[in-house]
């Protein structure tokens, strides 16, 4: 062995004494010691020397494709004589192993020329047109064709040229001159979000990354196989002939090691050297994602992914990277507003226009009215589910200490007290709990009321990549499996809304066999699923729509003791689970501290300055009963966050009970259906503009600095100033005060809150002519935080209606036909998919174009709707029927 | 005449050695009547009624090297495989015969399919595998068919299928055309296009032997291996090595092509020479002086008349600086231009480059411009130093070998020729008159500017 015999003080690999399953090698006469399996490459980088690379990722396969790694390698020969290998070797595809002497560029003239070689080959079909491209400034073959490549070219012969640019979505094109081929982008497709859109096409230096093609790849679209996730936009068409969607394309822009994909929206938008970049979290959904946010001259440019390998990876969805245009939309608020109300002799009240109002003026009305409101009757507060932890505290201390209630609640969707009961059993202050990395490396998940991918999309990714790469088995209890189940490989569990709690009871009771069919044919996935949760380490995913299923929490908890399996709560938003943790809910105090136990109130009393018993302690209503006791006049006043009326089960009755209030205050970014209704409008600020902290799923504690500056205020600051104008203190003027706080409370060590064991109710029954309602929210669709997003709005899935044969041949409808669903409320009309699912259920997009089974319907998931064909599509198959 | 005497001394002095092609004059030489009636299936019989391992024993000790190009011991290579596990492994026969000037797998496979089926039995028993592949070039439909027809024919004879000749040993047999690629002769691009995908090598480790085909062990053999196989357990190794020299034993076929008078297969011991060869092909064409030939096919760098007499095996051609390769002698005489040939060659290594790496992809893609450039008369004397960078900088660069033998005729010629670049360059064009070199009356292309405007 030739290694250096002299051990390094300063490198911290020859401090330890090396495990047996470390490989000791040198690398340009420095010793490293790395894990068995480590690729020179990656070795390399820990001592700080970087070999120039394309094809190389390290969350990708190793390709070996572009050649621009190559070191000079020799390796100890069974005898021990170290022998130099007769060629240059790709380092990021060679195991280091032990005595390997590799030099690079550094040392070696064999591996300087070698890289200089490949780099001038690359260069040699590659565009000089980097002024005007997108990644010329950030550009990995930009850079090292400085540091590694000539000076000068030799190419005085002519360039291969395409057509540009191929839209491959609305949201992504694609320049393929620039392309050098390192297949990045199409081994993230097939690897990590397997949606297999893009690949390689013909050979030699007519090789593109191309889209599919039937004149070139030679097949045809597959007959019958319609799988329904269409996008809204136009889209060229993936490996199977469907147009492309995916949730995650965004990615392949960014791992893209030139400017051959470019996003729409960021397209000949700017020079990277121009912006500035701020290191933030997604506000888009719960799983805390790490994000970069680009901005020049106080304008978001664009969004990247934040390399964050606890959370997120380097992933993040299209929504995390596009949706960003909502913070600074034309429907803004920059200033207050205040609404005057003008008595008439008769003594009715008709409320006037919003106008413009100084912050003085705004907070003396609102403190005033919410005072009166307050000794009226009593002022509720809804803050909605996106808000940071120093906002939510801010919520939850307000409504104890300035209105001096207990009516407070975010979920600003179906929620129940069992919910609330579960989520103070088994989630508040409970900390970090089941994190990315445990799920990925679980035997077996488990989903009840979740989708993943629609609703925690780096979740899915995570899920797939276990399931992919260490054996993880994925079980989903919904009602048929979505293209992201049959992606991590998931196994279904059939349920219609409202029986997931029978499955999971099975799950707990060990059952074996569910019916006659499945004893037949051996296929049992109750027992599969059953026997895998009781692996040590399984995992169960519990989504917040279970809360819409009377039972399904109670017997989620009885599944998860039964089989020792762990237990996370997914929620939707980025602010759910920090406002369970800090007290805006009815029954839970800062902490997880419930509102019932004396001693958790003193506590908090103690922090706050109160007297022992100056909190209250009437546990507090919730959101549909805040709504009730609004619109019959026992509540008299609201305070309103980030809040949505469509996004309620009951839009229409909810736009109804504001408009009974006394007064309505809404702290918003934009003007929405609340700030129509509000008597006084505070503007807050976006997350872009603000410091905060999400908790995200896992409970791990996501704090994030403002990228813009910005004379908004964020919530805690308003109600800060709004407590002050109603002459109670409530000291959350700062993130840093409010932390303090939070610190003094600490976590509640006291009882828990004893289990829910709400029983389920009997299903409806299902008439002819109707369906029970299956419906979540896809990650794309209607949501104001898409506003302004056309580039990205084009690859939501199309809104379409599925049911299974028999449902929809109950009703007469083809696959591919318009089906009404209707309930007294009203209808909503769209394209059916026929789908391999329970029977008898119809789903559709909660909150898409044109599906707003909330907002049109007035229904929930659970609840049974009517179906008919629709006029159109049964006419057209009368005329048809009438010509056979 | 096979069967004769073979003279103590080696190497052996018969000048032909006609096994594998003994049985091609034979009427209907492709039927299986026909192949048994010159004594086929022997060796399947006397493999059969051995161990497996005693198979692989005797093909070991013949020392037969791969004929494919690459010249690794066949025992060795099956020896790589794992242990059985209980899973398939698989033999899959590379019939995928694309290179420049190499053509002997195809007449083989025309005349005598049946001696490849036997070796595939052979060396599937050997090996333990119960599922064979044989994936033939796509173009040659007419070879398919005839395989296809050959395999149909063993079936029914109870040579393939279930208990094949009732030693309870079963054997599938699958022949698959391919696309029309040359990458695909390369093992694992090969493996991944059986498996119905892109044809692009594959990362090795882990090699076919360990996870090959659908990931499971697999032994990939050139067609003239596995057709050498039977006559080996047939009549022993040491008849095998009676043949050839010590350490390039046996025989091979010879194709010899070009400005030959009688081009075409010549079974020969390994270590014969081309003089000797021309002799039996009757010369050179009308009587010119040879100029340059390749040993192996385009891929190893070419030889002039030096090399008449350099010996035909692995070793003696690799001393002389080029590979034995494949055999397949291309013969040119002094009418032909090198720079129009390597300029030809390099067009096809552009043409077929797979496009996974970037040597491969884009040199290629550059060499045949500056080549169409100098062969054009519009070069530069910096051109020839720019060509021999640029194969130096493909050359162990590249992701498999088709890289590094898209360099060989150009530095090869460069070095033997440098002098009639040099004139094409001052000249102002191609001093040779191409319909010279031709076989046929040639009408040659307008000599207009030759620009490559991308690639075809």
């Amino acid at each position: 062995m030739t290694t250096t015999p002299v051990k390094k003080a300063s490198g911290d690999a020859a401090v330890p004494p090396a495990p047996a399953d470390q490989v000791t090698f040198t690398i340009d006469d420095i010793e490293v010691a790395v894990p068995k399996g480590t690729l020179v490459i990656r070795a390399a980088e820990q001592i700080g020397i970087q070999i120039p690379r394309f094809c190389d990722h390290p969350l990708l396969a190793p390709a070996g494709a572009c050649r621009q790694c190559l070191v000079e390698v020799s390796a100890p020969d069974r005898e021990g004589n170290v022998r130099p290998m007769p060629k240059p070797q790709a380092s990021c595809t060679l195991e280091a192993t032990p005595g390997m002497v590799v030099k690079t560029q550094r040392t070696s003239h064999v591996a300087d020329k070698a890289q200089h070689g490949i780099m001038e080959l690359l260069l040699v079909n590659h565009p000089l047109d980097c002024p005007v491209c997108d990644k010329g400034g950030e550009c990995p073959l930009q850079n090292q064709a400085m540091s590694n490549g000539r000076a000068t070219s030799r190419f005085v012969d002519v360039k291969r040229t395409f057509p540009k640019p191929i839209s491959v979505s609305t949201a992504i094109l694609l320049d393929r001159e620039r392309c050098i081929l390192c297949q990045r982008c199409t081994r993230f497709s097939r690897e990590i979000a397997g949606d297999v859109f893009i690949d390689l096409q013909k050979r030699g230096a007519a090789q593109q990354i191309g889209r599919f093609d039937e004149a070139v790849l030679d097949f045809a679209p597959p007959a019958g196989q319609e799988p329904g996730d269409r996008p809204v936009g136009l889209a060229l068409e993936d490996e199977s002939g469907q147009p492309f969607a995916s949730y995650f394309s965004g990615n392949t822009v960014q791992i893209c090691p030139v400017g051959a994909l470019t996003g729409s929206a960021y397209r000949f938008r700017s020079r990277p050297f121009d912006l500035v970049s701020t290191p933030s979290v997604a506000e888009h959904d719960a799983c805390g994602s790490a994000i970069r946010v680009d901005h020049r001259r106080g304008v978001v440019l664009r969004r990247l992914a934040g390399d964050d390998p606890v959370v997120n990876e380097e992933w993040i969805t299209d929504k995390d990277r596009f949706a960003f245009s909502w913070q600074s939309a034309p429907d803004r608020l920059t200033h207050p507003l205040v609404r005057d109300r003008e008595v008439s002799a008769d003594g009715t009240v008709t409320r006037g226009e919003l106008r413009s109002a100084s912050w003085a003026e705004a907070l003396e009305i609102a403190g005033d009215a919410l005072a009166r409101a307050r000794d009226a009757g009593g002022v509720g507060v809804l803050p909605g589910g996106r808000l940071t932890v120093e906002d939510a505290y801010a919520y939850a201390k307000f409504a104890r200490v300035v209105l001096r209630t207990n009516d407070v609640d975010h979920r600003a969707r179906a929620h129940s007290a069992e919910e609330a009961d579960f989520l103070a059993h088994a989630v508040a202050g409970s900390g970090v709990g089941v994190t990315f990395t445990e799920l990925e490396h679980a035997p077996a998940v488990l989903l009840v009321g979740l989708e993943a991918e629609e609703e925690a999309g780096v979740t899915f990714l995570r899920l797939r990549k276990g399931a992919l790469q260490h054996g993880l088995r994925v079980f989903s209890v919904a009602p048929f499996a979505s293209r992201g189940l049959e992606r991590a490989q998931g196994t279904l569990l059939p349920a219609a809304p409202g029986t997931e709690a029978e499955w999971l009871d099975g799950i707990a009771s060990g059952d074996r066999i569910r019916t006659l069919a499945e004893a037949s044919t051996g296929d049992d996935p109750l027992a599969a699923a059953s026997d895998a949760l009781r692996e040590p380490g399984a995992v169960v995913l519990v989504g917040e729509r279970l809360a819409a299923v009377p039972g399904a929490y109670s017997a989620v908890l009885r599944a998860v003791d039964a089989t020792g399996a762990r237990l996370a709560w997914v929620p939707r938003r980025a602010g759910e689970r920090g406002g369970v943790e800090v007290g805006t809910l009815p029954g839970l105090l800062p902490g997880g501290r419930p509102v019932a136990d004396v001693a958790a109130r003193a506590d908090v009393a103690a922090v706050w300055g109160l007297d022992d018993d100056g909190l209250p302690a009437a546990p507090g209503r919730d959101t549909d009963e805040i709504l009730d006791a609004l619109s019959v006049g026992h509540l008299r006043g609201l305070v309103a966050g980030g809040l949505e009326l469509d996004d309620l089960p009951d839009p229409v009755h909810a736009r109804r009970a504001l408009e009974a209030a006394d007064v309505v205050v809404s702290l918003e970014v934009r003007r929405s259906a609340v700030t129509g209704l509000a008597d006084v409008v505070l503007p807050v600020a976006p997350p872009v503009e603000k410091a905060g902290t999400f908790w995200n799923w896992e409970g791990r504690v996501r704090p994030f600095r403002a990228a813009l500056d910005s004379t908004a205020m964020a919530d805690h600051r308003v109600l800060d100033a709004l407590a002050d104008a109603a002459g109670v203190p409530l000291g959350t003027a700062t993130p840093e005060a409010v932390a303090a706080e939070l610190g003094r409370l600490g976590s509640w060590e006291g009882a828990r809150v004893a289990p829910p064991e709400a029983v389920s109710t009997d299903l409806p029954a299902v008439e002819p002519g109707t369906a029970v309602l299956a419906s979540w929210r896809l990650l794309l669709d209607d949501a104001r935080g898409q506003d302004g997003e056309r580039y990205l709005a084009g690859t939501a899935k199309r809104p379409v209606a599925r049911m299974s044969a028999t449902t929809a041949a109950a009703v007469d409808v083809f696959d591919g036909e318009s089906v009404r669903i209707s309930t007294d409320r009203g209808d909503v009309v769209l394209p059916v998919v026929v789908t391999d699912m329970v029977d008898h259920v119809v789903w559709l997009p909660q909150r898409s174009a044109g599906s707003q089974v909330h907002a049109t319907l007035g229904a929930r998931p659970g609840d049974v709707v009517r179906l008919a064909a629709a006029d159109a599509a049964a006419d057209a198959r009368t005329v048809g029927g009438e010509d056979a | 005449m096979s069967e004769q005497s073979v003279a103590a001394g080696r190497p052996s002095h018969d000048p032909l050695t006609p096994v594998l092609s003994d049985t091609w004059d034979a009427d209907r030489s492709w039927t299986l009547q026909a192949y048994r009636d010159h004594g086929g299936y022997a060796g399947l019989r006397a493999a059969l009624a051995q161990e497996p391992a005693d198979v692989v024993a005797t093909v070991k000790a013949s020392g037969l090297r791969g004929r494919g190009g690459a010249g690794f011991p066949t025992g060795m290579k099956w020896g790589f495989l794992p242990p059985p596990d209980g899973g398939p492994r698989y033999l899959v026969v590379n019939a995928d015969e694309s290179e420049p000037g190499t053509c002997k797998d195809i007449p083989l496979m025309m005349a005598s399919p049946q001696a490849l089926i036997e070796g595939v039995a052979i060396t599937s028993y050997a090996i333990g595998c119960h599922h064979a592949f044989i994936y033939v070039r796509g173009e040659v439909l007419h070879v398919y068919r005839r395989l296809l027809r050959a395999v149909e024919e063993a079936y029914a004879a109870g040579l393939l299928g279930k208990d094949v000749q009732g030693s309870g040993f079963d054997l599938e047999v699958t022949v698959h055309a391919g696309a029309g690629a040359y990458i695909c002769g390369e093992e694992t691009a090969l493996l991944d296009s059986l498996e119905g995908l892109r044809g692009q090598p594959r990362l090795k480790p882990p090699f076919p032997a360990v996870a090959g085909l659908y990931a499971r062990p697999t032994v990939v053999n050139n067609v003239e291996s596995i057709a050498s196989v039977p006559s080996i357990v047939a009549r022993g190794a040491d008849w095998f090595t009676s043949m050839g020299t010590e350490r390039s034993a046996g025989y091979g076929l010879f194709s010899l092509s070009g400005h030959v008078t009688r081009p075409g297969q010549y079974e020969a011991p390994l270590g014969t020479t081309l003089r000797e060869l021309l002799d039996l092909a009757g010369g050179m064409r009308g009587g010119k002086a040879l100029k340059f030939w390749t040993p192996g096919g385009s891929s190893t760098p070419i030889f002039t008349d030096a090399h008449l007499d350099t010996p035909l095996d692995y070793e003696s051609v690799a001393k002389a600086g080029s590979m034995l390769g494949t055999r397949a002698l291309q013969i040119f005489d002094e009418t032909t231009c090198v720079v129009r040939a390597v300029s030809r060659w390099t067009d096809f290594y552009a043409h077929e480059s797979c496009g996974k790496c970037t040597p491969c992809r884009e040199g290629t893609y550059w060499m045949k411009q500056v080549l169409a450039r100098i062969e054009g008369g519009q070069g530069t004397e910096a051109d020839l130093d720019l060509l021999l960078d640029t194969c130096d900088n493909i050359l162990g660069r590249a992701f498999c070998a088709l890289g590094d033998g898209a360099t060989s005729p150009v530095t090869s010629s460069i070095e033997l020729f440098r002098a009639e670049y040099e004139a094409h360059i001052t000249g102002g064009g191609c001093p040779f008159d191409p319909a010279a070199a031709a076989l046929f009356d040639y009408t040659s292309r307008p000599s207009s500017r030759v620009l490559t405007a991308g690639v075809h």
